[in-house]
């Protein structure tokens, strides 16, 4: 068993995104996502070659050859399983903003804009929300702007969607048909309770939410080993920081 | 036959008028960034700007000069460096228009572009509050679904007016090897005009070679091209070489502060002028 104290919380979500990919054929991770990157290319270790991981800004890790859209014509094709968002803001319908708060032609705060988000957000089976900073900012009871609808009416052609949101405190599984979060896990040092006054839209709590599980030794092994060493290609300053290892 | 015109950075630049529809590549691509340095210092005026699909120091650059009227991107940022200050502070000030589009319908309307049709369908989007703020973007109802109703949302053709980028090599011909960057060839194959800073210019054929033909745009896309060693610093270039994290990360402190960014001009102005010939 490994000692807590010695595993760092980015560690913890990074091991229990990895085991929501279990099983996916094609994941597929967005610019300047660190923490899912990590998390997919740890699943994809454990995986002996039967995942791919495409990797936006790396060299090794991303096998596209056809220019910017085909990552976007592989999920309409339903050639990616799994795909992370996030938001400036996320509400608790599983909606996202990435454009900003106020009037968007002249807004107060503005958000670097929607990425691909508005598209990826109905096409991949598995969505996979992720904000670290979780406060009643960025957890918001309703956005400002909707970038990506959490849910969609039953005629709009829509095979994927949000499953889930991990945060720094954690972990929610969203319903679709209910347009709505159910807390799943908290992180070591949280309750229901503290996780609910800093998240500013109501979400369901079951009478056992237990901790985020720990990752066991075999996974850190791994994680801090040939993972590490991945991740430091296309994200050298954050595994500078998590691992102190060079690229 | 005559081929694309050699030139050097600055007639190049000299080529994009005011008022220009202007597409550019994303930071990752071939951003012809000496180039854009003399369109910095001779303040170009009223741009509209479109991000294949999303923009970073070039635009951001170019709306602190006062040189951008309107940008269509699917997102605005340095990236790792963080918020991209002066299309911020243009936005909140009123200054700049923002088209707010989604990668794959900036994709999209070149692709319908470089086919020479009107638009495109695509799936998703629709429940998206872009569409509000689009009214050029259009639902139909699928003329080819089988049962019941199936939105699709349509959006037009992307034209630009010039594109301009930069590529690792050009042969004398003016075929421009871009290697496995295919959104470079999309954006030549769109445009009515494509300009292109190139690190050297060679000898070699291109289309000679099968393997090198596969990823070089042929000279009938291309008007112009330049010589430019090191044309993309400090963004950097697809396996040649990589960002000047300390210019880049200087940049964005600057993006941030009205005054801070005046002085980065300032130095930019006074190197195009040492380096550049008038």
């Amino acid at each position: 068993m490994s000692d807590a104290a010695d595993i760092h919380i980015r560690e913890i979500l990074i091991a229990r995104i990895a085991d929501m990919l279990d099983g996916c054929g094609h994941v597929a991770v967005g610019a300047s996502s660190p923490i899912p990157g990590a998390a997919a290319l740890l699943a994809q270790a454990r995986s002996h070659g039967a995942m791919r991981v495409s990797v936006l800004g790396s060299t090794r890790h991303n096998f596209f050859t056809d220019g910017g859209r085909e990552l976007f014509d592989c999920a309409a094709q339903g050639r990616i399983d799994a795909f992370f968002l996030s938001g400036g803001q996320i509400d608790g319908a599983g909606n996202i903003n990435l454009v900003g708060i106020g009037d968007p032609a002249q807004p107060k705060v503005r958000f670097p804009g929607s990425f691909g988000s508005a598209y990826l957000a109905f096409l991949v089976p598995k969505i996979i929300l992720f904000r670290e900073e979780h406060t009643p900012r960025t957890l918001v009871e309703r956005v400002d702007f909707i970038s990506a609808p959490g849910t969609s009416d039953p005629e709009i052609y829509r095979p994927g969607g949000p499953r889930a949101l991990v945060t720094g405190l954690a972990v929610f599984e969203f319903s679709p048909q209910r347009a709505r979060f159910t807390l799943r896990s908290v992180h070591p040092g949280q309750t229901p309770e503290t996780v609910s006054n800093q998240t500013g839209f109501r979400f369901d709590i079951p009478d056992d939410v237990p901790q985020t599980p720990m990752p066991d030794a075999a996974t850190l092994a791994l994680m801090r080993g040939d993972v590490a060493r991945a991740v430091a290609e296309t994200y050298p300053g954050f595994a500078a920081q998590l691992w102190g290892i060079a690229a | 036959m005559t081929g694309p015109a050699i030139l050097d950075i600055a007639d190049l630049g000299a080529r994009i008028p005011d008022g220009a529809h202007l597409a550019i590549a994303p930071d990752y691509s071939g951003c012809a960034m000496a180039v854009i340095r003399t369109l910095l210092s001779r303040r170009i005026r009223d741009l509209r700007l479109v991000a294949v699909p999303t923009a970073g120091f070039q635009a951001d650059m170019l709306i602190g000069a006062g040189c951008v009227a309107e940008i269509e991107a699917a997102a605005v940022s340095l990236g790792e460096y963080g918020p991209a200050g002066r299309f911020n502070a243009a936005l909140r000030a009123g200054t700049l228009t923002m088209r707010d589009a989604t990668c794959p319908v900036i994709h999209a309307g070149l692709q319908a572009a470089e086919k020479g049709i009107p638009f495109m369908p695509l799936r998703g989007i629709i429940g998206s509050d872009l569409v509000a703020q689009r009214p050029d973007w259009k639902l139909i109802d699928n003329p080819y679904g089988s049962q019941g109703r199936d939105p699709i949302l349509l959006v037009p053709a992307i034209t630009p007016e010039i594109a301009l980028f930069h590529a690792p090599a050009a042969d004398r011909d003016g075929n421009v090897f871009i290697g496995v960057r295919r959104e470079l060839m999309l954006m030549a194959h769109a445009a009515r005009r494509t300009l292109v800073s190139v690190e050297r210019i060679v000898d070699t054929d291109f289309l000679a070679d099968e393997a090198r033909a596969g990823a070089t745009i042929p000279a009938l896309y291309v008007e112009a091209i330049a010589q430019a060693p090191r044309g993309a610093d400090p963004v950097g270039l697809f396996g040649a070489y990589g960002p000047d994290e300390a210019a880049l990360g200087a940049y964005a402190q600057a993006s941030r502060d009205d005054g801070a960014f005046a002085a980065w001009l300032t130095v930019i102005d006074a190197y195009v002028s040492q380096t550049v010939p008038a």
